[in-house]
């Protein structure tokens, strides 16, 4: 890497930034699940391993969240921007040599942060947990050079129109600095009070709902058409989806906080425009599954769709859930219980981590010119993400049902506790085999690097996915 | 960009997102500003101080740069016997909450009292001092108020902390639940729908005004923890409790807090962690009748500020 960050544009070749990117994705991927499965381990036997202050659960849990959302999802979303946006503009990447800098300052950064968090220094605030010095070099040293990078590509593209995905890689890296600096704002000016309270969920909202969605999207909405061959189902349904998601995502932060006294006009506004989500996610969804008419086969037989369809299908649990369970019909019973955990996991570690796989096994294919080192650790790794999931996914959902039945039928917290014994051990299996998954990844994008077989010239690059 | 549609676009995209923004940020943070202060959130913010979360005056939330919460049965001026009353000593250059620093924070008429019956107007950080909590009664409506003690009675802070009948450092304690990560688990929101009766009323909206962060939690593997005081008092409990909640709870899933005791306990021996542990599985295994003794922890340790935090959490 080093010998890039001082290398002569012309030098770098085409592709540099956006494969480091997904190596530091596939390594905070492995960190983050390694302390994911850890921390579970220590929700399931607490006397297990107390020796060492710095591997308490309550300093581990936001580090395992940071490493996850910035590391892996956030270092996934460049790594594809990166290559799909110079591919979608018939150009190359405005500046190579920033996105090999921006890689560095990206895990620089995200060391920084989680060093921090893990040393116990937090702003106390869920997912804005990083300090704000932190919060800031986030935004100006690893976002705003991403999106100049992206925009520019985009500007400078050498096709006449601009396809749905980029209009998503864009918009959503430019509100994500917008996010970060407004949402920041009660540790900058140290607001208090529930506008404090507010704003850690209107940023918590917005991080999810303006970046990872749609970001997510934007990614399938490339690689679907571009693998199978067929053309998007309909560019004007990606309109609906695109405007929707500005206007409908935006809005209802209020609805992670039904439970507290918030004003009432704010809570009914929020629930309202939360069930609108729905709007974007239905055409999404839709858009994704018809343009897979006629080539459903490759479900099946190719890694790539398979792990892209897996994320769009997971997508549809995810919005039934997330459109109704904040409704106040819904919202009381499942309010802070698991179900909602793992509703959270249905998004990250289902919807997006399947889509944001996808982009980086074709990404490095593409990218080196390479086949894939091993077809079968691919699938693999698929089935130790799939079923791992499932586990943590069902695992959670039950022990929320059964944290929200205790909670209304007035049980002794205790029970409860007892109750969910065998679902806290359940999600820990279950992480541990995503974490474990994810290490057989790691070791075949590697050995693609080193021994993957050539492309022979000529072969266009998404010939690959077919050519096994 | 090229395309007209391009640029239409792009100032439909900016306004759909600041209308978005104003919507959300800005009317509602109108909405909630407006409000006034219960006697609950003035309170809170006498007892935490300015943040519990990282701050200028305690970069790695050792709990420095807090408020101390006095209880006092006599007058420290003239000793007289009196009504308990909870007495906030500010020492000299601790920061103050917000709703002693900004005129807005307390909502209109908490603030106009504070300044009219409570010389609020009249403290500064760098000098410090006491406070309470006041109220007023007028027309039937109880109003609460902050009264700055030094001014309107005299109590210094050096006479206020020698007439304590018992020193509460819940404020520090805050920054230990905020640093400890105890909101992964337990919330300080107990809801409409939780069983009133054991974890008490839900907050109400005045109850926050000024402090910061409100840590609620939303991962809720725990009995909320707001009102935890009223429910259990038990000093003793507590601290079996957080030395290995096992030692109470068997089936608890709740980490240690051994390592909050420091490294020595109140008579200034060791504490031997690895020891205890030995002798923790003995009696775990049935090995040993008794399990063995939770050491006393000392005045100034971390697991003191947490203990007061939660017991005063009533
Ligand atoms: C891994 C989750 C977890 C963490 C982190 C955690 N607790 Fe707990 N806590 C529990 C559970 C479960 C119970 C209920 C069983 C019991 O009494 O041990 C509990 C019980 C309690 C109780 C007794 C509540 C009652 O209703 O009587 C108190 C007080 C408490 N915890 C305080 C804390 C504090 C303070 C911290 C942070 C230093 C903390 N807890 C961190 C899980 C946790």
């Amino acid at each position: 890497m080093i010998k890039y960050l001082f290398a002569k544009e012309k030098n770098i070749p085409g592709g540099t930034a956006a494969i480091f990117f997904s190596f530091s994705a596939i390594m905070w991927f492995i960190i983050g699940t390694g302390i994911g499965s850890f921390n579970a381990a220590k929700l399931a036997f607490p006397d297990w391993f107390t020796h060492s202050y710095a591997l308490q659960f309550g300093h581990m849990r936001q580090v395992h969240v940071h490493a996850v959302i910035f590391g892996w999802i956030a270092g996934a979303f460049a790594a594809s921007a990166m290559y799909v946006v110079p591919a979608l503009g018939n150009t190359k990447l405005w500046s190579e040599k920033l996105g090999v800098w921006n890689c560095l300052l990206w895990n620089v950064g995200l060391a920084l942060g989680l060093a921090t968090l893990w040393f116990g220094m937090t702003s106390g605030r869920e997912y804005s947990d990083f300090i704000w010095p932190i919060d800031i070099y986030i935004a100006l040293c690893m976002v705003l050079p991403l999106f100049i990078n992206i925009f520019m590509s985009i500007v400078t593209r050498r096709t006449q129109g601009i396809y749905t995905t980029n209009w998503f890689f864009a918009g959503s890296f430019f509100m994500l600095i917008i996010v970060f600096l407004i949402g920041n704002l009660p540790e900058f000016f140290h607001l208090t009070g529930l506008n404090e309270a507010y704003m850690t969920w209107w940023f918590a909202h917005n991080v999810l709902g303006l970046l990872i969605t749609p970001v997510a999207a934007a990614i399938t909405y490339y690689i679907v058409p571009k693998v199978t061959g067929n053309p998007l189902y309909s560019h004007r349904v990606g309109h609906l989806h695109f405007w929707s998601i500005v206007v409908f995502y935006s809005t209802p932060a209020a609805h992670h906080l039904m439970s507290s006294p918030l004003p009432e006009w704010l809570k009914s506004f929020a629930s309202v425009e939360g069930v609108l989500i729905l709007v974007p996610a239905v055409a999404y969804v839709c858009n994704i599954l018809l343009t897979m008419q006629g080539k459903w086969a490759m479900f099946v037989e190719n890694v790539e769709i398979k792990y892209t369809i897996t994320g769009v299908l997971l997508a549809i649990p995810l919005n039934m859930q997330g459109g109704f369970q904040q409704t106040r019909a819904i919202n009381w019973y499942v309010h802070g219980t698991g179900w909602i955990v793992a509703h959270a996991h249905l998004a990250l570690l289902g919807f997006s981590t399947f889509a944001e796989a996808a982009a980086v096994y074709y990404g490095v294919q593409t990218l080196l010119r390479r086949k894939l080192y091993s077809l079968s650790l691919a699938n693999f790794h698929f089935w130790m993400l799939l079923i791992g999931f499932s586990l943590y996914w069902v695992s959670m959902t039950i022990a929320g049902l059964i944290q929200g039945a205790g909670k209304i039928y007035e049980v002794p917290y205790m029970d409860i506790v007892i109750a969910e014994h065998p679902y806290m051990i359940v999600r820990w299996l279950g992480g541990t085999m995503v974490f474990l998954g994810n290490i057989v990844w790691l070791w075949n994008m590697y050995m693609t690097v080193k021994q993957g077989e050539k492309l022979a010239p000529g072969v266009q690059p998404q010939d690959v996915a077919y050519a096994r | 960009m090229g395309f007209r549609e391009y640029r239409i676009g792009s100032i439909l995209f900016g306004v759909a997102l600041s209308t978005s923004m104003v919507v959300t940020v800005y009317m509602p943070s109108l909405d909630i500003s407006g409000v006034s202060s219960t006697a609950t959130a003035l309170e809170k913010q006498l007892t935490y101080g300015s943040n519990s979360g990282f701050d200028y005056g305690d970069l790695f939330l050792h709990g420095n740069d807090k408020p101390t919460k006095v209880i006092l049965k006599k007058n420290p001026v003239t000793g007289a016997a009196m009504d308990d009353t909870a007495a906030y000593v500010f020492p000299a250059g601790t920061s103050f909450p917000s709703g002693l620093k900004h005129d807005n924070i307390l909502g209109a008429d908490v603030q106009a009292l504070s300044v009219s019956m409570g010389k609020m107007d009249q403290a500064a950080e760098v000098t410090g001092g006491v406070f309470l909590v006041s109220s007023k009664v007028t027309n039937g409506v109880e109003t609460p108020y902050v009264e700055f003690a030094t001014a309107t009675r005299g109590w210094g802070i050096e006479a206020t902390l020698a007439a304590a009948s018992e020193t509460i450092l819940a404020g520090a304690g805050k920054t230990m639940f905020v640093r400890e990560g105890c909101w992964w688990c337990h919330t300080l929101l107990p809801e409409q729908t939780h069983d009133w009766q054991s974890f008490g009323r839900p907050p109400v909206l005045g109850d926050f005004n000024g402090e910061s962060p409100t840590t609620f939690g939303s991962d809720r593997k725990a009995p909320d923890l707001l009102h935890v005081g009223s429910r259990n008092s038990s000093k003793e409990w507590m601290m079996l409790h957080f030395f290995n909640p096992r030692l109470v709870q068997p089936h608890s899933i709740m980490p240690r807090y051994d390592y909050l005791w420091g490294p020595k306990d109140k008579a200034g021996n060791v504490i031997d962690l690895v020891k205890w542990d030995e002798e923790f599985e003995a009696y775990r295994d049935g090995d040993s009748v008794y399990p063995p003794e939770v050491p006393e922890y000392a005045d100034d340790s971390e697991i003191r500020y947490l203990m007061d935090f939660v017991l005063n959490s009533k």
